[in-house]
């Protein structure tokens, strides 16, 4: 599942065991046991944040829509819709992220077909992710003028053509910046899939870092957090400022 | 209107249901009217009237709890989703808040309907092109709304209305958001495009204003019922209902207020008297006689008896191209020669009679006259 072939170091499945204790004592302070470690762990990272962000995003962007247009008032006005999915998002948000990780792992095993290793990370990671994401959605489509669609309405557009070319575009900004948001968010996620065998920086900085007492090895991985982080910010920032400066 | 109406409300009902009420709110309350091809005709009536229900039942944002709205020959109460949205795309409508998509220019905005419509590339900027010059805002055709001023914002709203060249236009207070030069600009448009394309213009309006610079026939809509209806002028030059008379005493300018007459009796001690001017006769619209013509003769009065006048307060204006106003003369109230004047004056015209200074009266509506253009006493 990794991106990143593991050629030298062999494939770490559970942190805890034995095979991979003494292998990894080996490795204190030791960087050229540590940077491909560090460099697959990146990989497991970004391939768990980019895979859960275009997944549940997706789904997210859809719930979000199904909310909004639900609430009473809106496009496809559906009370009890509106409460049915408002209960599930409410039940499933608060839930601690690790926590949902243990309690996911029958499901996740019947869908994923294991419970350990990156991708069985991924698919509770892309449930909390829609959840999170469809609250942020509707959110950010509440304040979209509801004149603007009652025009587009008005010009007998189908209420599927309203959300493609009137909400979305009216709403994007934000949205953009939601999705910013959610990337951190992800980026927190992805730290507890060590628990479960999902490698990522998060693992690579509590088992050689914090379990190995080497404050380097745990600092390398909280800067490169860091800077994904500002990267990723700063685009989103740049684009929207961008939209800004012409649409308002 | 020997033409087929293309808008008829038939004894029309629309009901809210009200929060924590067992009783509906009802927003419209049994409205029938015909509106012809052609015409411009206005609705107008206080916020919270019904009028902006009333014509979003004409594209079926809105739809009646009884009753049936007949456009073009068809009862939007009974066409489903799929039908209504081709439907609409031959009614135009312009908004308030002019409702314009903000990510999209000026001719992105314009092309909207023609997208939906799916009309092919070069047809649509070709039409686009043409739409903009039409609205005068060729240069402006790259802009995004944010870009441009109020009036320009509402004519690439009536640009986009007209883009698939609708046989009706509703424009649902297009210009309570602007000033009263861009008003102006705009209601010249809209009369433009009436003109020139033939539009039907449906024109909700709290600015009586409005009504009388470019509607033929209004509506004037009080608590979700009709209460008066007929020819512009006519209902200037005669209106029956108190609101009615309350929305024309916005319009037209001729009548001195309460304060007015205070100002004028410490210059003008002697007798006030304000006389209606009517241009031409207001034939009954409810069967009761028709209201004639005044203020045409008093010149030749004041001549004929010889007595002293001092015009001191007055406003005219023209509605459908006939005068409509007051006139408030000040008279020598010793003098012989009022009394038989008074007389004649009152045959051939509406007036009211202030007195004077040290008998200051204000005639009630009945001796005024039977139609009374006049403002209720404030």
């Amino acid at each position: 599942m990794s991106i990143i072939a593991t050629g030298v170091v062999p494939a770490f499945a559970a942190p805890l065991a034995v095979t991979e204790r003494t292998q990894t004592f080996a490795s204190r302070g030791n960087w050229t046991v540590l940077k491909p470690l560090l460099v697959q762990s990146i990989g497991q990272t970004l391939e768990m944040v980019l895979v859960t962000l275009v997944i549940g995003g997706f789904l997210g962007l859809v719930l979000g829509i199904l909310l909004y247009g639900s609430r009473p008032g809106n496009l496809f006005e559906n009370a009890v819709l509106y409460r049915i999915l408002s209960v599930i998002v409410n039940v499933i948000r608060p839930i601690p992220f690790i926590i949902f990780l243990a309690a996911m792992q029958p499901l996740t095993i019947k869908v994923v077909g294991t419970s350990i290793g990156t991708a069985a990370a991924i698919f509770p990671m892309v449930i909390m992710c829609t959840v999170a994401t469809s609250r942020l959605v509707e959110q950010n489509l509440l304040p979209v003028d509801p004149g603007v669609i009652e025009a587009a309405r008005a010009m007998g557009a189908s209420r599927f053509t309203i959300i493609r070319t009137v909400l979305i575009p009216e709403a994007l900004s934000p949205l953009i910046l939601a999705y910013a948001f959610l990337f951190v968010s992800l980026l927190d996620m992805s730290a507890m899939a060590g628990y479960i065998g999902g490698g990522g920086l998060g693992n690579f900085a509590i088992a050689y870092g914090y379990q190995k007492f080497d404050q380097t090895v745990t600092w390398t991985a909280v800067i490169i957090m860091i800077v994904l982080v500002q990267v990723v910010q700063a685009i989103a920032n740049a684009i929207v400022k961008h939209r800004q400066r012409r649409f308002s | 209107m020997a033409d087929e109406p293309i808008i008829t409300f038939d004894h029309v009902v629309k009901e809210f249901q009200r929060r924590g009420s067992k009783t509906p709110f009802r927003a419209l309350d049994d409205i029938s009217l015909s509106i012809a091809p052609g015409e411009i005709f206005g609705v107008i009536g206080y916020s919270g009237a019904g009028k902006s229900t009333l014509v979003r039942m004409i594209n079926a944002l809105e739809k009646p709890t009884s009753g049936s709205v007949v456009v073009m020959g068809t009862d939007m109460t009974r066409l489903k989703e799929r039908q209504l949205r081709e439907t609409r795309r031959s009614i135009g409508m312009v908004f308030q808040q002019f409702n314009l998509f903000s990510t999209r220019t000026a001719a992105q905005n314009i092309a909207y309907p023609l997208e939906l419509d799916r009309w092919r590339q070069d047809y649509l900027e070709r039409r686009v092109a043409k739409l903009l010059e039409f609205v005068g805002l060729t240069e402006q055709a790259d802009k995004y709304p944010a870009q441009l001023s109020g009036g320009q914002k509402q004519r690439v709203g009536i640009a986009r209305a007209l883009a698939t060249n609708p046989r009706i236009l509703l424009a649902d207070e297009a210009t309570s958001a602007l000033d009263p030069e861009t008003t102006g600009e705009v209601l010249q448009l809209l009369k433009r495009a009436n003109e020139q394309l033939g539009v039907t213009i449906v024109l909700i309006t709290h600015q009586m204003d409005v009504v009388r610079q470019i509607a033929d026939r209004v509506a004037v809509v009080s608590d979700g019922r009709i209460v008066e209806t007929g020819p512009v002028y006519d209902v200037f030059a005669a209106p029956h209902d108190p609101v009615t008379r309350r929305f024309i005493a916005t319009s037209v300018s001729g009548l001195p207020d309460e304060a007015c007459i205070e100002r004028l009796r410490g210059d003008w001690p002697g007798r006030i008297i304000s006389v209606l001017v009517r241009q031409k006769d207001v034939p009954a619209r409810d069967g009761h006689g028709a209201v004639p013509a005044s203020g045409q003769d008093v010149s030749a009065l004041i001549a004929r008896h010889g007595v002293h006048s001092s015009l001191i307060y007055g406003g005219m204006d023209t509605v459908q191209g006939s005068a409509i106003g007051a006139l408030t003369y000040g008279f020598d109230e010793t003098e012989a020669a009022l009394g038989p004047f008074l007389e004649d004056l009152r045959r051939t015209n509406d007036i009211i009679d202030f007195g004077t200074a040290a008998a200051p009266r204000r005639e009630s509506h009945a001796q005024a006259g039977e139609s009374g253009e006049r403002k209720e006493t404030k």
